[in-house]
């Protein structure tokens, strides 16, 4: 049946469960897709295998009569940050090329006891460091869009899971993990017209995720619509006693909880995202955004976030600055690549080492960031930034007085061409100008495909929420979803 | 504040990063860049604030003092790019 491949999560889990598919016909037409889509290069390995063997266990309960498990046979990609047992976890990094991790990362065991299966690891920007799957070792990830011009240039699709964000609007697979960190599930979901969400920080365990940024890093779920992300994030969420930062309490029932009715809700529209040269495009789709959120019943005020322009430059202080210490453990000793000269010594091994397994973007944010921490220099950049980061969370908090929720479109522009941004990485950060505010504050934020642009390709609604209120994020994105109508997809190029 | 090649070697010798001169040269103004453009946020006042430690307030868990978990070894050395009887092999260290 080629269109099980159009299902969502919810429809393939409510397929298997009423039977009028096997698990087994599930994984077989995402496996087939996968392995026809090899040109996008989304994934880095295929594990067809672990997805036919959580197909089989999915049939046999069926079988048996048992109850199944929440996303019994529902096949997934798995961002490859993710440590996986005995699969290759590589961070898109020549450094890590070749790791077969010991251990399973929290987040993927809770969704493979959970019932789901993995169809392969899904490419991504080098450890989780870009906004268009630009700086992977294995090559770019190309999107499934084209512009509608008639002209074959290949678009990026965001970053850093952009090998999700290609999956899954290429329909290879119904949903994946992604991380965010400053807007690395947000803004490739707002490229490729899919959701995604990032939750409250500490809501899903980083245990097992390949760290960059620690006190930013999220891991989230990238699916096609809103109830998928919900029906995602509940298998992912929960406290893990081996996360310092993982929040201690019960994951809600955000499915059941959906609700588009925003009655009695304040949106607030926050005045400073505005930004100078911003399409035009954007600003009628995030007035039609307002439009659909009265529709629903909800209120509209204007609030004012001060300090957002300073959200990106303080993020690139902050990220990078955490990145120099995160990556500090690859050094060639325990385990990755090493690269031992001839009649090295120990440092030299270590420097020999970080600079033939690194690539030149993740090189550039070690070297930000171990500046910015040096003497002389911490209390100038490094303290003054945490200090800009206390004013970006009051700003939020301010706010919520006045509404419960944020509308702003989710990134300055529809996706652009490979190449088109490579050569200046501050053209690359401006990127995130709509996406860093809410990751430095912690609070729950999500994109919802909202339309497409004059070229065809799609643009993205962002709802930003209290920190713990995914529930209001996702009611918000639902009605949002339920009006926009956003049904266009790729044409099948490759 | 701004990089020169001197600098840029420090920083990249102080992140164990080997950059030849013609490389170092290169970063100079790919790092300026960035530098003076994080430089606006000495614009902010922010005489009356602290820094941020905690994104999503939370207390830092305690748990007994008690071993339970380790016993490993062979799982931990599987990966290691060099290894001799149960250890982590490196260049001789001591001079």
């Amino acid at each position: 049946m080629s269109d099980i491949t159009d299902l969502g999560v919810a429809a393939l889990r409510d397929g298997i469960r009423s039977g009028a598919f096997s698990a087994r016909e599930v994984a077989d037409a995402f496996i087939v897709r996968v392995s026809q889509a090899r040109q996008l290069n989304a994934f880095i390995v295929e594990t067809p295998e672990h997805a036919l063997a959580a197909a089989k266990e999915a049939d046999t309960a069926r079988a048996a009569g048992e109850t199944l498990k929440p996303l019994a046979g529902v096949p997934i990609g798995m961002k490859d940050l993710f440590c996986t047992k005995g699969v290759q976890t590589t961070a898109a990094s020549h450094m890590l090329e070749g790791f077969k991790p010991e251990y399973e990362s929290t987040v993927s065991q809770k969704l493979w006891d959970a019932g789901a299966g993995m169809l392969g690891k899904l490419n991504l920007d080098q450890f989780a460091m870009g906004s268009s799957n630009e700086t992977s070792y294995f090559g770019n990830v190309i999107s499934p869009w084209r512009r509608k011009d008639g002209g074959n240039a290949a678009l990026a699709p965001g970053g850093s899971s952009g090998g999700s964000s290609s999956a899954i609007s290429a329909r290879l697979c119904p949903a994946a993990t992604g991380t965010d960190t400053g807007g690395s599930i947000r803004q490739p979901a707002a490229f490729t017209g899919i959701s995604g969400i990032k939750p409250t920080y500490g809501r899903c365990s980083r245990w097992g995720v390949v760290a960059f940024a620690s006190s930013l890093d999220q891991a989230g779920p990238m699916a096609r619509d809103v109830r998928d992300c919900a029906i995602m994030l509940e298998a992912m969420a929960g406290f893990d006693a081996k996360d310092a930062t993982s929040l201690k309490l019960d994951v809600p029932k955000w499915e059941d909880g959906l609700n588009p009715d925003l009655r009695g809700k304040k949106i607030g529209i926050p005045k400073e995202y505005r930004v100078d040269g911003m399409p035009s495009e954007i600003e009628v789709l995030w007035q039609q955004g307002i439009d659909w959120l009265k529709d629903a019943g909800a209120e509209i005020v204007e609030v004012s976030l001060p300090h957002t322009k300073y959200a990106l430059p303080a993020y690139y202080i902050i990220a990078p600055a955490e990145a120099s210490s995160n990556l500090a453990r690859y050094d060639g000793v325990r385990y990755g690549q090493r690269d031992l000269p001839e009649g090295a010594n120990l440092q030299e091994m270590y420097a020999a080492t970080r600079a033939a397994g690194f690539g030149p973007e993740v090189q550039r944010r070690i070297l930000i960031g171990t500046y910015v921490l040096s003497a002389g220099f911490y209390d100038a950049y490094y303290t003054q930034a945490q200090k800009v980061r206390t004013l970006i969370a009051q700003d939020f908090e301010k706010a919520w007085a006045q509404c419960d929720l944020l509308l702003t479109p989710t990134a300055p522009s529809a996706a652009f061409a490979l190449g088109e941004k490579s050569a200046d990485p501050l053209a690359m950060y401006l990127n995130d100008v709509f996406t860093v505010p809410s990751s430095l504050a912690g609070i729950p934020a999500m994109s919802v495909p909202g339309g497409l642009d004059a070229g065809g390709l799609p643009l993205g609604l962002q709802i930003i929420g209290k920190p713990l209120d995914e529930q209001g994020v996702l009611n918000a994105g639902l009605a949002i979803e339920q009006r926009a109508g956003f049904t266009a997809r790729p044409e099948q190029w490759w | 504040m701004s990089v020169d090649t001197a600098t840029v070697k420090k920083v990249a010798s102080l992140a164990r990063i080997a950059i030849d001169d013609a490389a170092a040269e290169r970063l100079v103004p790919e790092l300026n860049n960035i530098l003076g453009w994080i430089e606006q946020l000495g614009e902010v006042d922010t005489s009356a604030v602290q820094p941020m430690t905690a994104v999503i307030p939370n207390t830092l868990r305690l748990r007994d003092d008690v071993v339970n978990d380790g016993d490993m070894r062979d799982a931990v050395l599987a990966n290691a790019p060099a290894g001799e009887h149960g250890f982590f092999t490196v260049p001789k260290v001591i001079e």
